[in-house]
């Protein structure tokens, strides 16, 4: 985690780094950060894990409360931002890209955060999110994937599996899902990563390195609704079948997996295979697929969101992709500051003024 | 020798030919010419959508309609004075418009068979007397032009483009207008853009000139006077520009970032471009994704203490009406450019109507109240921008600003505010400044209702928006069902309440007279001249213009009760004469004309006649 870059610009970071007299900095708890509204979540939903481990890692990250910003769509995970004791923004269904985006244009000192679901980002606001994804605007995107609509009473979702029995689809959803981390790759993300609900050491990690990384952040987050699609990802996140079915990404590491440590995933031809690392096997190590986070070419990144296709594989989770890029917000103070090097600081009365004029006494 | 010289009050040239033709580029020369000549101008660009037609189609014809005038005039004109047709699908298209006895400036060249198959000509209008009652001044525009730029390098092709200058030329002449401000455009502007270009149209302009003095078919020039302006500084300024310099000024005067979220639409892209010219003045413009990004960019950047704006056409504000909804619920901000265009659906995208007031009144699902005000004309557009911007500042609420095709291409002189004069601005930001109290986001003032801009980055003033109803002070989700009337009825009041923040409405005319005729938005011009010209003739009937359409002015309903008969006319089906009717419980008459084009003068005054039985 030390090789991405820290990227936070508030107020207090920026008197000390330059030496200014250094300013106090609160210490915060994950309190700090509670709003005194009742969570309206069903009991036993993976949208609290996520609330809770965002509570806990706010205080990590040095930032002033007023600074930050929760942006949210529709749907159950769109009410966080109700929850947490910092500024936020409800909006409407599939809009909050664009929300952030006029947000973190306006104002670049903000750690702006979109919180959005299956539904919200990949179906209504799929367009923003793509767009979102391209511009880089330094903004950190929080999926929550349960693969079900359910605010609206359990429909099958963009993300859902072909053949799923909803009300909507009584006999079995016919449309082919998305693959979320795929879409982001192809869309130019420059970071990208995946993580669980209820693995609250890989979560925090995750959602430290959206921050710390300048640029959009997407991390999706496979989250358990435990009303209308409970379990969908417990053979990832239980004890019982993780080990067996999940690879986790490491920079610079290969990809080994399993309760003993002793598979690994190399790369046959285009396909992504799983390989024995037992005593007996012709393969060792070196034949592994070793992780690249920071390569600009996306093509690795590629092969492995789309081990998810492949039942035969582990699911990947881990940090996909990591590049820098120039963020939008970034860029546009550029181009003023250089108008107003160039023309000088707009003057309204030059303004109202210009072009051919004439006088009449 | 030099031909005698007649002084008219007024003239309207209407130029014409395909959309690659260059008839927008000389009328705007002769526009800008007349203009500092010292000549009240007013001009009506007409153009299609496609970017380029098939030559010589009748689709393809552009046109540009100047009035330059030595009075105060407030339309492009009725009928014209001189067409200049370069092609015969300009003229089969505009012959109708040229008054009888009227100059028709035709390039012949161009009336062979192909052309004049194209534009629906059995025979050529030219070689039968289809055309007696007008004067028909033939050129060989193609072929003189190619004459005059013998010695340059250009090839065929590459004349071919001067010959609006060569018209330009000839028109320059029969007005006796000075080349010097065109000659510099041709230097400077277009020069920088086609170098190689500048000599031959310096050339085919001057040989126009020379062409038009030494042919016998016209029998004098004319001369159009000075108009007698108030005094102070002039410039010419188009609807679209006059936009965006007044969100600049309201954006500097406020001390505001302006931000302005828009997509591509016809006609307000201009806005957008325009926008995007002005850097230096901290200006950030977002070409979007789409039209709901547009104005999700613009409340987001409203949100975080911005100026925020987004402008569009009936299309894309049908959908942006959701995220207006948005703007509403949170009461932040925001102003919302609607330059209107004809039809449902994508419509006549190039032409112009006053159709989409229902749609920025009622357009939204619940009770959504949004303040709307409408230009009246191209240089008004800058009043009506910074006024849409002061209202939203001061009550914290979007507001929608109303112009149509015809004011935003229109240009006419404006004379340039002083920036000290400009109303000041009022903004609702906070801070917490004590520290003891919770913060209340949905405290009002008492008097405007509006509620405080706490913006993120304030210490101390942490709080959770959305659409969700919202508890009364406090902001939070309520579903409480006394709650939710409450602030139903407080953000309708909100609204209501900008009445009293309004100037008292202006009636052109006498109390107790016949007729009043109400207007409002881009017809003000034709309206305006048609009443004056009936006053005039003694006719007893008054104009009231209505600039603030949500909340209509508190004394209309005391206006309107003065008189007998009540003529609301609009480029649409009755939209404000129906919320007349309702509010005033008045007969109100409806003048209505849904055919992309404006109002001429001629029919109001008809109408006024009509409906006095005169």
């Amino acid at each position: 985690m030390n090789l991405v870059k820290r990227k936070f610009r508030s107020s207090a970071v920026k008197a000390i780094e330059t030496n200014s007299p250094p300013v106090a900095v609160p210490t915060l708890t994950h309190r700090d950060f509670e709003s005194d509204q009742d969570k309206r979540w069903c009991p036993g939903c993976g949208d609290y894990s996520i609330l809770k481990q965002t509570q806990k890692i706010l205080p990590e990250l040095g930032i002033p409360r007023e600074q930050l910003v929760f942006v949210s769509g529709i749907g159950c995970s769109s009410r966080f931002p109700y929850y947490m004791n910092t500024y936020g923004f409800h909006t409407i269904h599939g809009r909050a890209p664009t929300i952030a985006s006029g947000l973190k244009a306006t104002n670049p000192d903000l750690s702006v955060w979109v919180i959005t679901g299956d539904g919200d980002t990949l179906s209504i606001g799929g367009n923003h999110f793509i767009h979102l994804l391209r511009r880089n605007f330094d903004i950190n995107v929080l999926l929550f994937n349960n693969q079900i609509y359910g605010l609206t009473k359990g429909q099958y979702s963009p993300t859902s599996e072909v053949g799923k029995i909803t009300k909507s689809t009584p006999t079995g959803s016919i449309d082919n899902p998305f693959n979320p981390i795929s879409i982001a790759l192809a869309a130019g993300a420059t970071f990208v990563a995946r993580s669980l609900d209820r693995d609250t050491k890989h979560l925090p990690v995750m959602m430290k390195a959206a921050f710390e990384h300048k640029g959009t952040s997407f991390v999706e987050i496979y989250q358990n609704c435990n009303i209308f699609n409970d379990g969908a990802f417990f053979t990832y996140t239980e004890k019982a079948t993780k080990a067996d079915n999940v690879v986790q990404l490491e920079h610079g590491d290969p990809l080994i997996f399993g309760a003993n440590l002793d598979k690994g995933i190399r790369l046959n031809g285009f396909q992504p295979e799983v390989i024995s690392l037992n005593g007996d096997s012709t393969y060792a190590t070196d034949d592994l697929i070793t992780h690249d986070q920071f390569t600009e070419d996306p093509t690795l990144a590629h092969f492995l969101s789309r081990m998810t296709e492949n039942e035969e594989l582990p699911l990947p989770i881990g940090i996909f992709r990591s590049i820098q890029r120039p963020c939008y917000e970034d860029a546009l103070a550029q181009q003023i500051d250089t108008q107003k090097e160039k023309k000088g600081e707009g003057n309204l009365e030059s303004l109202l003024n210009a072009g051919d004029t004439w006088v009449v006494d | 020798m030099s031909k005698p010289r007649q002084t008219i009050e007024d003239a309207v040239v209407l130029f014409a030919g395909d959309s690659g033709d260059g008839s927008q580029t000389i009328g705007a020369q002769m526009t800008q010419t007349s203009a500092m000549a010292g000549n009240d101008v007013s001009t009506h660009p007409d153009y299609p959508a496609e970017i380029r037609a098939p030559a010589g189609s009748l689709a393809g014809v552009s046109g540009f309609q100047l009035h330059f005038s030595s009075q105060d005039i407030f339309t492009p004109g009725d009928k014209c004075d001189v067409l200049v047709a370069m092609n015969p699908a300009a003229l089969s298209e505009n012959h109708e418009y040229l008054k009888p006895n009227g100059l028709l400036i035709v390039n012949t060249d161009n009336f062979q068979k192909k052309n004049l198959n194209l534009a629906g000509y059995v025979s050529n209008p030219l070689e039968d007397d289809s055309l007696s009652q007008f004067q028909i001044f033939s050129i060989e525009l193609t072929r003189l032009t190619h004459e005059a730029l013998a010695e340059t390098e250009l090839t065929s092709k590459e004349k071919d483009l001067c010959k609006n200058f060569f018209a330009l030329g000839v028109i320059f002449w029969l007005f006796n207008r000075p080349m010097d401000y065109t000659l510099r455009f041709i230097k400077e502007t277009l020069g920088a853009r086609y170098p190689k270009f500048v000599e031959p149209n310096i050339l085919a302009l001057k040989a126009g000139v020379a062409f038009a003095e030494a042919t016998d078919q016209v029998a004098s020039t004319y001369e159009v006077k000075p108009a007698k302006f108030q005094p102070g500084k002039y410039r010419n300024i188009m609807g679209n520009a006059a936009v965006a310099i007044g969100l600049i000024a309201a954006s500097q005067k406020a001390r505001l970032q302006l931000v302005y979220g828009s997509y591509p639409i016809t006609p307000a892209s201009d806005i957008l471009h325009e926008l995007s010219k002005y850097k230096e003045f901290g200006v950030k413009t977002m070409q979007m994704e789409d039209e709901i990004a547009a104005v999700g960019s613009a409340i987001g950047a409203s949100y975080g203490g911005a100026l925020g704006v987004t402008g569009s056409s009936g299309p894309g504000i049908a959908l942006k009406a959701e995220a207006i909804g948005l703007a509403v619920m949170v009461e932040l901000p925001l102003v919302i450019l609607n330059i209107q265009r004809a039809g449902p659906s994508t419509g006549m995208p190039t032409k112009t109507e006053q159709s989409d007031l229902l749609q920025v009144l009622y357009g939204r699902n619940g009770e959504s109240p949004v303040p709307v005000i409408a230009a009246a004309r191209p240089s008004d557009c800058f009043d009506t921008a910074y006024e849409a911007a002061r209202i939203a500042l001061k009550y914290m609420t979007p507001v929608f600003f109303l112009s149509d095709n015809s004011i935003a291409n229109g240009a006419e002189p404006w004379k340039i505010p002083d920036a000290s004069t400009l109303p000041a601005m009022t903004t609702r930001f906070v801070s917490n400044g004590s520290n003891t109290e919770e913060f209340m986001p949905y405290a009002r003032d008492e008097e405007t209702l509006a509620r405080s801009w706490a913006v993120p980055g304030t210490p101390g003033l942490e709080h959770r928006i959305g659409g969700l109803e919202k508890q009364d002070l406090t902001g939070n989700v309520s579903y409480d069902p006394d709650n939710h009337e409450k602030m139903t009825r407080l953000r309708d009041e909100k609204v209501a309440r900008i009445a009293n923040d309004i100037p008292p409405t202006e009636v052109f005319g006498q109390d107790g007279d016949e007729l009043l005729v109400i207007g409002w938005g881009g017809t003000f011009g034709t309206l305006r001249t048609a009443v004056k010209n009936k006053q005039a003739e003694g006719v007893s009937v008054s104009h009231v213009h209505l600039r603030y359409l949500n909340p209509l002015p508190a004394d209309l309903g005391d206006i309107i009760s003065r008189y007998q008969k009540v003529v609301v006319a609009e480029l649409n089906l009755g939209q404000i004469a129906t919320i007349i009717r309702a509010r005033y419980l008045v007969d109100a008459i409806g003048f209505n004309k849904i055919q992309g084009q404006p109002f001429y003068v001629y029919e109001v005054e008809s109408k006024i006649d009509e409906i006095l039985e005169r």
